[in-house]
This record gives C-alpha cells, structure tokens and sequence, in this order.
C-alpha cells in the first residue's frame, strides 16, 4: 500500500530533472500523474533544455510502474496552456489532489550587464509560471472533502542572495511571497501549500558549461572535477550537491499525511547551505 | 536510489521520553528498529502547575517498545544536572552501543497558569534551566559517542511555535522563559548543524503548535485560555484544528533521522497548522 494511493498529482518541468524524480515517486507512492513541460528552449537559457523523448522517457517510468500518467507539452508561461493541461488531465483521471509547482530555468549575469529579456524569462518562468500552474489546479483541489497540497519549489536562492542571479533570487523569494498567501487562502479548505528550497542539485541545469564557467571564471571551459569544490564549499555538510531523490523525499513528506498539519512553511534541502 | 527509515541496529536517545511527545517518538523510532535510551525526570518541578511524568510512565514507555521487539534502556535523571545526565546517557550507551540519534525532547511549560500570583522569576530559571540548558546536556552527553563511532547521525530538537514567534506573550516569567528558550534552541540547532557538519551529524529543531499532551491538555491550561480569551485567540492555528497529535510530530522527526533526509540540516521545521504564517 502506498502513501497516496488513489490521489493525483500535477507535476510541471516533468520532462526531467527533478520534476521526472517528483513524477517517479508520487506514482511509486500510488499517485497517477498529469505531467507538463515545455520541452522546448528559452531564448536567454544557455543550457539545453528538455525535449519531448525526455517527457515520454517519464512517462516510461511512471507507466511501469502501473500507474496513469498523461502528459502534455506546455509552458508554464501561458495561463491558458496550463488550465487546459490541468482540466484535460483531472477530465481523464477524474480527480487532482497534489501540485508540484517545479518547472524552472536559470541563467548567470551580474544585475548591471542583465538584459531586459533575460530578466523577463526568468520572471515569467520562476515566479509568473508558478502561479499560473497553481492557480486553475485550485478549483479542482477544492471540490476534495480532504483538500490537497502544493509545494512550489524555490531555492536556497529564495531565502538568501546570490550574486550573478538577481533574477533568480527575485523569482525564488518571491514564490515564498506566493506560498505564505496561498497557504492563508486556502487553509479553509484543507488545501496546504509549502515550498521546498533545494541546494544545487545534480540535473542538467547545473551540470552544464554555462554553470561550470561561472563557479570558476578563473578557467576556460572548466568540467565537472573543477567544480565540485566550489559547490562543495557552499554547503555545510561535505558534498557538492543532492541528488533530485532527496527533493522528492522532501515533496513526499509535505504531500502526504505524515505532514497533515504541515503548511506555510519553507523547507530546506540544503546540505546546511542557509545555516552556514 | 534506494534510501530508507529502517533504524535497524541503530540506538536512539530521547529526554522526556516517559509520555506524550517523548513516548510516541521513542515508540515510532522502535517501530523502524531502533533501540531506545530513554529518559525522563519524572517528579515535578515547583513552577510547573500541571502533573509531570511519573516513573510508571517511563515503565509503561519500556512496555511499548519491548512489545516491538526492540530493547530499551529506562533512567530517571534530571536534564539540568550533566553529571546525572551523562551518568544515564553511558549506562544506555554500555548495554545498547554508541548513540546515532538524539532526541532533545524534554521540556517544561510552567507559563498559562491559573495561579494569580506565579513566581515569575522562579518560573523562567525553571523553563530555561530545562527547556534550554537542558537541551545543551543532552547533545554534549551524546555527541562524544557519535564522533568516536564516526558513522554520522541525526540531531532533533524540539523547540515550538513559540521558538518563532511570540504571539500569545503575557509577560509572565514563564511565557518570558519559555519563548527565552525555545528561541535559544534555534540558535544551539544552528552552531550544532555546523559544528558537527563535518562529521556527517545533521541537526535539525521541530517546532510544533499545540499537541494533544497532557502539557497543554491540563485543568489548569484550560483555566487559564477561559480566562484569558485574548491571548487564547492569538494561540490558534491557521488550519482548522485546535491541535496537532504527537504522532505528527513523530512523523516529521522520523522524516529528519531518516535517509530520506539525509542531507537535510540546520532546518527549522515547523508543524504547526500554519500557526507561523498566519
């Protein structure tokens, strides 16, 4: 028996990453699964971003493990896309109980050389793109007798500054902004909302040359082996990252009913970085 | 990845652990195998109007765990006297083996008393002689044993709602200490998590709202919010419960021991019905 046997989640940025490790266990957990992504660049994001087989591959791995998933290519950034991936999906699989508001991008610049599209993407992605996967989920978390939860994930990056990201960090505290008022806005409702700030993790967004050049400036095209130092200096205990399970283990607690009273909270999976 | 809550072959210290929060960790830690060192004062303390544990608590505690199976060690000392503590902590220690799991969980609430005319000066030595000192004891008691063993470990100490806010104050001694004390914890988390970072020891505070103990479920707590509406009224949760069970709070502490956690620290983790947002 699992822990959300006969819920629903709605899992975004499920292409990959950590959205694929959320997918992957909420349904190991007995949840069926409406995942989106936009599988598709963004003009300022200097990394590959996630393609359509990456979106199948996680349907791949939801469906073996016996549970229904649906998926759909949309962007976060376009409210309309996201209601109607949201209504097709709960049309299909009859109810949603669970958000997990994830999809993300980051980009490196100092504030003064930031373009204005740069900044824009990052907003509309990581702060606007939360809200607008949040917001026509709620309806259908509020017809629930037992309500639902939301975690929207923020960042280390949304409780502390970190130069050469002030967009990111704008974004990502101000999702905190957006859980604490979701979280009195609908605790009537039994629906509680919380938002999970990781350290770097290991995905494709950080394990990528754009990242690499700008933990060390002082090298061309550093790899891997010179990098993992410098994240490992970021965090208190002795490891450069997480890997995107210890996110998920974090999500799974805050959905499930080990945190039935959980809400309004930021929770941390940060190897101790915010402590330090 | 395969990380998991099995305790198995591991020892656990818990304060306080002859009732309510105490005893449903101690309980739930010996469920996922761990073996237990449990203590618990068991008398009471002057300031404190409402009954404390009594050693046929702390017995009925080694009753719960013994019926999973697993072993438990029982010593009544006082969290506030080191000496005791250490003396009770090695004992554990000698028949169960080296500590991988701390539980701070002892505490006071000598605040919200119907008494007209509380020494408030005795109250807040009480609640933060135990509430905070307390909580110093029992991580240096056990800490030595965790670095030796060299295996890493997990750090839980229970502060409150009260360690983050201080909604409901009242300026008696005993609210002033307890909120004193539970704030200080956050900051013992805090140079604990770095402290002990590079020995793979995490450390993490819980802070719950209101749990259904018999700290808060007492004549004289129930005395005091009639007589108080005001200040009953700040102490409600966001959530539409009038408290929390102790088991929720077991859940996020055995959450925090786990694997699952494993590189979660210097958390401040609130159950709170959303007590801290509101």
């Amino acid at each position: 028996m699992g822990k959300l046997d006969g819920k629903v989640a709605f899992v975004t940025g499920a292409a990959r990453g950590q959205g694929r490790s959320h997918a992957v266990h909420l349904a190991r957990e007995g949840a069926d699964i409406i995942a989106v992504d936009q599988c598709a660049p963004v003009g300022t994001v200097p990394y590959d971003l996630a393609t359509p087989d990456d979106l199948a591959q996680t349907a791949t791995e939801v469906e073996a493990l016996d549970r229904r998933i649906i998926t759909t290519q949309a962007d976060v950034r376009d409210g309309a896309a996201m209601k109607q991936a949201v209504d097709d999906g709960v049309a299909q699989l009859g109810r949603l109980d669970i958000v997990v508001a994830n999809a993300g991008i980051l980009s490196f610049s100092t504030a003064e050389e930031m373009s204005d599209e740069m900044w824009d993407d990052m907003i509309a992605t990581n702060l606007s793109g939360q809200f607008k996967a949040v917001r026509p989920a709620i309806p259908h978390l509020k017809a629930n007798d037992d309500g639902g939860a939301i975690v929207i994930t923020s960042s280390t990056a949304g409780l502390k500054a970190v130069q050469n990201l002030a967009h990111y960090t704008a974004a990502k505290h101000g999702v905190v902004g957006l859980v604490k008022v979701l979280a009195l806005e609908l605790a009537p409702d039994k629906i509680r909302v919380n938002s999970v700030h990781p350290t770097n993790v290991n995905t494709d967004m950080i394990q990528n040359q754009s990242t690499y050049s700008n933990f060390r400036p002082d090298l061309d095209n550093p790899g891997k082996d010179e990098v993992q130092d410098t994240f490992a200096s970021l965090n208190a205990l002795p490891i450069p990252w997480v890997e995107s399970a210890d996110v998920s283990e974090a999500v799974l607690y805050l959905v499930s009913d080990s945190g039935r009273y959980v809400t309004g909270i930021q929770l941390p999976v940060d190897a101790g970085m915010l402590t330090k | 990845m395969a990380l998991t809550s099995n305790h198995e072959g591991k020892v656990a210290l818990i304060t306080g652990a002859a009732r309510g929060q105490g005893r449903s960790h101690a309980v739930r830690l010996a469920e996922e195998g761990a073996d237990i060192i449990a203590v618990d004062l068991c008398a009471q303390i002057g300031s404190v109007a409402y009954p404390m544990a009594t050693p046929d608590d702390l017995a009925q505690t080694a009753k719960e765990v013994e019926a999973l199976d697993r072993r438990i060690v029982t010593r009544q000392a006082d969290v506030r006297d080191m000496a005791a503590l250490q003396a009770a902590v090695d004992e554990g220690i000698a028949e169960l083996g080296a500590v991988d799991i701390v539980l701070a969980n002892a505490g006071i609430a000598p605040q919200l008393t119907s008494d007209p005319d509380p020494d408030h000066e005795q109250a807040f030595r009480d609640v933060v002689e135990v509430n905070l000192f307390g909580v110093r004891n029992t991580v240096h008691a056990a800490v030595p044993s965790m670095i030796d063993k060299g295996q890493g470990g997990a750090i839980v100490l229970t502060s409150s709602t009260q360690g983050l806010t201080g909604r409901g104050g009242d300026g008696s001694g005993g609210m002033d200490g307890y909120a004193a004390a539970k704030h200080g914890v956050v900051g013992l988390m805090r140079t604990y998590a770095n402290w002990l970072a590079e020995h793979k020891i995490r450390v993490n505070t819980v802070h719950p709202t209101g749990v259904q103990t018999p700290m808060i479920e007492n004549d004289e707590m129930t005395a005091y919010m009639e007589a108080n509406p005001g200040i009953s009224a700040a102490l409600e949760n966001l959530m539409p419960v009038e408290s929390v069970e102790a088991v929720d709070i077991s859940n996020a502490i055995a959450w925090l021991v786990s694997d699952h956690a494993r590189f979660v620290t210097g958390v401040t983790l609130p159950v709170d019905a959303g007590f801290t947002v509101k």
